[in-house]
């Protein structure tokens, strides 16, 4: 594995947990504030000693408590991009991104910054910029150091939502760029299932659920720790066509899909996430709704919860979609696995920034090789 | 207008400033980014000189460094000539009377470089050595600045220390504080007033560089 971490400690906050995550995989740490994920974040820079522990990154060791390897921070090649972004404000956005070089290259700070999307910028000071520009700064800078590992600790939370649905895509877009393991910390699950491979849910510093972001996301014992209303799922749907009332129409496995109109161009491959909440069944296809959206579907599976609610797994071509409905109405319905169903879902239910490219490269294609291996 | 005196007074003012710019730098970082036991007392130590009456904190200097105390005999051993009424003398009591004129700024200076700034430092491969000069230094600068220039001034118009400990010898411990206090006693009023002028005139210029300087830094960094 290219980043494998062990972690206990009781103190400041009870950690014990261990995660891998490979070349290239964007590993999401979730969880409520105080369940440990900046603390972590913080023993894998070795800004913080745990009382016990392993790093270990591209076979070389960054810290093994039991064996006395602590390499200082400056000494691990690592990338970090944080809340505040913690720009130096003394030099402009260029000397920011050269600091964290090991031989200061002006041209190459300069088409990091064309990458992260600031031309032009790189004489600015931090408060020149807006929030958004500030945190593409603080990632030119954090790959400028060339790292082994990229750490992001909530780095979205500090923007306004337009600028953050803007970032994540563009992260996104980067994604082919970025050769190393990163670890994303936060607590917005939309943010996590969009941009993540795979999730590691903490609760007081203990792992609930880790795995694929899609096996995560229905996985009851994550549900209960991230909130049972987070409950959500993906579903791959082809962008067709804009239409002239303001939505969109897409193409799924369950078929036609109505939403509202979306930033990207006909034929573009997005992914949809569908909360389980919003998700109404129903045996026969109905008619005479307002909803535009049925979708149809088998049910695979049914998680009965501890409170009203019942989770029906519902297979939608390769896909399995959630739907969170009272138990009530499940044995109303006398649904078992198997059953056809369909899944009715209102357009304006779905928020704009819950779809996504699914496709990682794309825009930003000419800038391969800025990033090394 | 008494020269000797006022170069001598520049001079202890340099080396004070000399001695004291690293040593703030130091312990005003030490004191600003450090948690340790009796820090406490640290801080009350250096700000002891700025309470203390300085005939009452010269005495005790006087006695410190006379040829009974263990640092006044070793100094005559080392050099020769005893601590008392010398210049070096008087340039060590200079510096630990300023500890508080020098570290208070500094360690606000430094206080003001947040955790998250040193932490980025460190993330973008910076020693600590190269944090320091690249990223704290640049940003605590208007503090240490402050700390120097307060120094400088300070140690142009001290007096009951330097009586104290110094006397008033021309040439190695007659500064021009002193030399005016004489002069005023030998009913030379004139060259008393020369001199106060001339101290009054470095002391304003001191303080329109420093804040010259300091309006520069601010507006390099907003």
């Amino acid at each position: 594995m290219a980043l494998s971490v062990t972690v206990r400690a009781t103190a400041p906050i009870p950690l014990d947990l261990a995660f891998d995550v490979g070349q290239g995989e964007l590993l999401a740490l979730v969880g409520p504030s105080g369940a440990g994920k900046t603390t972590l974040l913080r023993a894998i820079a070795g800004l913080w000693r745990p009382d016990e522990g392993r790093v270990v990154v591209k076979g070389a060791t960054w810290l093994d408590a039991a064996a006395l390897i602590d390499l200082p921070t400056h000494r691990r090649r690592l990338g970090i991009v944080v809340q505040n972004f913690a720009l130096f404000p003394h030099m402009s956005a260029l000397a920011n991104v050269m600091a964290a070089m090991d031989a200061p290259n002006r041209p190459e700070a300069g088409r990091l910054l064309d990458l992260v999307g600031l031309p032009g910028l790189g004489e600015r000071r931090p408060a020149a910029l807006s929030g958004g520009q500030q945190q593409r700064v603080a990632l030119a800078r954090a790959l400028a150091r060339r790292p082994d590992v990229l750490l992001l600790d909530e780095p979205f939370s500090a923007v306004d939502r337009p600028t953050r649905e803007r970032l994540q895509a563009e992260i996104l877009a980067l994604r082919a760029h970025l050769p190393m393991p990163v670890v994303l910390v936060t607590h917005d699950i939309n943010e996590a299932q969009l941009l993540a491979d795979s999730m590691v849910v903490l609760e007081s510093g203990h792992a609930v659920a880790a795995g694929s972001t899609a096996a995560v996301m229905a996985n009851p014992e994550a549900l209960r720790a991230l909130g049972i209303r987070e409950a959500a799922s993906l579903l791959p749907a082809t962008l067709v066509a804009h239409l002239p009332d303001g939505l969109s129409r897409f193409e799924t496995a369950g078929g036609a899909l109505f939403l509202p109109s979306v930033g990207a161009a006909p034929g573009s491959r997005m992914q949809v996430r569908i909360m389980a909440h919003d998700v109404i069944l129903s045996r026969g296809r109905p008619e005479g709704l307002s909803a535009q959206n049925i979708l149809a579907g088998t049910v695979a599976r049914i998680t009965p919860g501890e409170g009203p609610g019942t989770m029906v797994h519902v297979a939608v071509g390769d896909h399995e979609l959630l739907a969170r409905i009272t138990r009530r109405a499940a044995g109303q319905m006398m649904l078992e696995p198997g059953d056809a169903v369909h899944l009715i879902l209102k357009s304006l239910s779905v928020a704009r920034d819950h779809v996504r490219r699914a496709d990682h490269a794309g825009e930003c294609g000419s800038m391969a090789g800025v990033v090394p291996e | 207008m008494d020269w000797q005196a006022l170069s001598l007074s520049l001079r202890l003012a340099f080396w004070t400033v000399a001695i004291l710019l690293p040593l703030s730098i130091l312990l005003g970082r030490l004191l600003a980014f450090r948690q340790f036991r009796g820090k406490g007392l640290a801080e009350a130590l250096v700000m002891l000189p700025l309470v203390l009456p300085p005939t009452v904190f010269g005495f005790y200097l006087l006695l410190a460094f006379g040829r009974n105390s263990r640092i006044g005999a070793f100094w005559q051993d080392m050099f020769g000539h005893q601590l008392v009424f010398t210049f070096e003398g008087l340039l060590i009591a200079s510096v630990i009377f300023n500890l508080p004129f020098a570290i208070q700024p500094a360690q606000r200076g430094f206080e003001a470089v947040g955790q998250d700034l040193r932490d980025a430092a460190r993330c973008c491969g910076m020693s600590p050595l190269r944090s320091l000069w690249k990223v704290e230094l640049p940003l605590a600068w208007p503090g240490v600045m402050t700390a120097m220039v307060l120094t400088f001034a300070h140690t142009l118009g001290e007096f009951g220390i330097v009586l104290m400990v110094g006397g008033s010898i021309p040439g190695e411990t007659r500064t021009l504080a002193i030399s005016i206090y004489d002069r005023v006693q030998g009913f030379d009023d004139r060259s008393a007033a020369i001199m106060s002028a001339v101290l009054v005139a470095i002391s304003l210029i001191t303080i329109a560089i420093t804040l010259t300087l300091s309006a520069r830094i601010g507006r390099r960094l907003s």
